[in-house]
């Protein structure tokens, strides 16, 4: 086997990449709770980064990449524990990658996406619950949307769908169970009528940034190649900028003032729509996306009210909304000068746009009813939601005993709680 | 003697202080503070969803003076903090019984 060192570089570049972006959501997040819950939702993300890092070298890899049990909907145990790692990825021999590293690329894919969800629950979960609806969501929910799209020997890969780097296995899936999971949780206690806004918004730009340095990782290692990645890098940036921009003018016709909240959300829908596409798009394809999906995504936050939904953090808004828009827009501006088919506006016919529209509903439908199964099931067996008490003191004290801020000694004086008045536990 | 307290907006802090000092006040103190008045509070739009603000952020100035110093005082810092739009704050006069410096243990105006 002849590996291109080049490539593999490349990838595990990315792979490192794709990994900074979890703690980069956990502060784009983070920064959106009020205080009392920033540490609790840090938490979740950090931990989902070892959570699904064991399971997928354990199983789930092997779920959503090894050799088909048949019928395109579920990889066999051939790689668990990554058994028989040298040999190609089934459907992949023709990459210049080892397998290994493509499993950790993939690794970090299957972290985000699970990480995604804390933001449409967020301030009510169990930690402990949680931790276990992150287990069996990995198993029941992602890989087998994963197989179906990026193993090409899934059933939709193999139907003509296009999905460049997951706008459907990671952004709708993401966006659609994120809604599912805050279903099943429940309203946040207050929501809508109390005063929930964002603590610290610069934390919350500060992860954006690191979203959108990510990202190339993410789009562009997705070519799996570093003589590909070119387009894909181009195209990201791209978007991200165009619907940051889109955002915020949407802001400032509705109400009159951009907003730093409204720059970093609409950084972020960009890139999330041009996921699925930043392969197969050229510089037009790519505004256009970015445009449509800063637009969309800046009026879609207002769903839940009508809805009734508490998607804390707009995770169907913003990722439900922007794979959507960007998966579908690949049936469009899909042009093979690029790469990958044509779509309507390239002469190719409807036919893409079809293979696209068959993705989103299969991707809505699925992450839909089978992380409410999951949800309900462990809501069920152990609960999902912390009690009231804890809820209103705050999940940072409740589940883990710290304070993210200690304003307490913030005056040099010390009232109170001064240096050396604590008690060490160990 | 009297506690002048004064409820002002944070960004003319500097001007009372320097207006206080014309006025021959050499010590004061200063706290941040939240509320509302007849201005109440105000409105922050996150993610197109707006939000009411009740309490808005406000300085807090203390001045312990003399009884015939207290109006110089007063009008020192009314000038100073008046900018004519709503919400320029509240200023009000209590008597104090006792004054002590900690440092040297003196009673009554002598400590001021």
């Amino acid at each position: 086997m002849h590996y291109n060192s080049g490539d593999t570089a490349w990838v595990l570049v990315s792979a490192a990449l794709v990994l900074f972006m979890t703690p980069g959501l956990a502060l784009f997040y983070g920064g959106m709770v009020r205080r009392k819950h920033v540490l609790a939702m840090l938490m979740q993300n950090f931990v989902v980064m070892a959570v699904v890092g064991l399971v997928w070298v354990w199983l789930t890899y092997s779920l959503a990449f090894g050799p088909d049990i048949g019928g395109g909907v579920l990889g066999n145990l051939h790689f668990a524990a990554l058994a028989h790692i040298s040999q190609p990825v089934p459907g992949m021999a023709h990459q210049s990658i080892p397998q290994v590293a493509f499993v950790v690329f993939q690794m970090m894919f299957a972290v985000i996406t699970a990480a995604l969800l804390t933001g449409a629950s967020a301030d009510r979960l169990k930690f402990g619950a949680f931790v276990v609806f992150v287990v069996l969501w990995s198993i029941v929910v992602y890989a087998p949307i994963a197989h179906w799209v990026f193993s090409p020997e899934g059933w939709l890969f193999k139907s003509g769908t296009e999905d460049f780097a997951g706008g459907t296995v990671v952004e709708i899936t993401s966006g659609v169970s994120g809604a599912a999971l805050a279903l099943a949780v429940g309203r946040r206690r207050g929501w809508p009528h109390e005063l929930m806004r964002p603590h610290n918004v610069p934390l919350t730009v500060l992860g954006a940034g690191i979203l959108w340095f990510g990202w190339f990782g993410f789009n562009a290692g997705s070519a799996l190649s570093a003589g590909r990645a070119g387009a894909a890098f181009v195209n990201t940036n791209t978007a991200t900028a165009a619907a940051l921009l889109a955002w915020v003018l949407v802001e400032k016709l509705r109400s009159g003032k951009p907003t730093t909240l409204g720059a970093a959300s609409g950084a972020v829908a960009g890139a999330v729509a041009i996921t699925p596409a930043c392969g197969f798009v050229n510089t037009v394809g790519a505004t256009v996306i970015g445009v449509v999906a800063g637009a969309l995504c800046a009026l879609a936050v207002s769903l839940k009210f009508k809805l009734g939904v508490d998607d804390s953090l707009d995770v169907l808004a913003v990722h439900g909304v922007g794979g959507l828009v960007g998966t579908l827009m690949v049936g469009l501006f899909g042009t093979a000068a690029v790469a990958g088919a044509n779509g309507l506006f390239y002469g190719g016919g409807a036919g893409l746009l079809g293979h696209q529209a068959l993705a989103v509903g299969v991707a809505v439908g699925w992450a839909f009813v089978a992380t409410s199964a999951v949800a309900w099931a462990v809501k069920a067996v152990v609960g999902l939601r912390v009690s009231p008490e804890a809820e209103v003191m705050g999940l940072d004290i409740s589940l883990h005993e710290e304070t993210a801020y200690d304003l307490e000694n913030f005056v040099p004086s010390g009232f109170g709680g001064s240096v050396g008045s604590g008690t060490d536990r160990r | 003697m009297r506690l002048v307290t004064a409820i002002i907006k944070p960004f003319i802090l500097h001007e009372v202080q320097e207006a206080l000092k014309v006025a021959g006040v050499v010590g004061m103190t200063v706290s941040e503070a939240q509320g509302f008045g007849r201005q109440r509070g105000h409105t922050e739009v996150y993610r197109g969803a707006e939000y009411r603000v009740d309490f808005v952020p406000k300085a807090r100035v203390e001045v312990v003076c003399d009884d015939e110093d207290v109006d110089r005082v007063v009008e020192a810092i009314e000038n100073a903090a008046r900018t004519g739009k709503i919400g320029d704050g509240k200023i009000w006069v209590v008597p104090v019984e006792q004054l002590v410096r900690v440092r040297t243990g003196e009673r009554g105006p002598g400590a001021l």
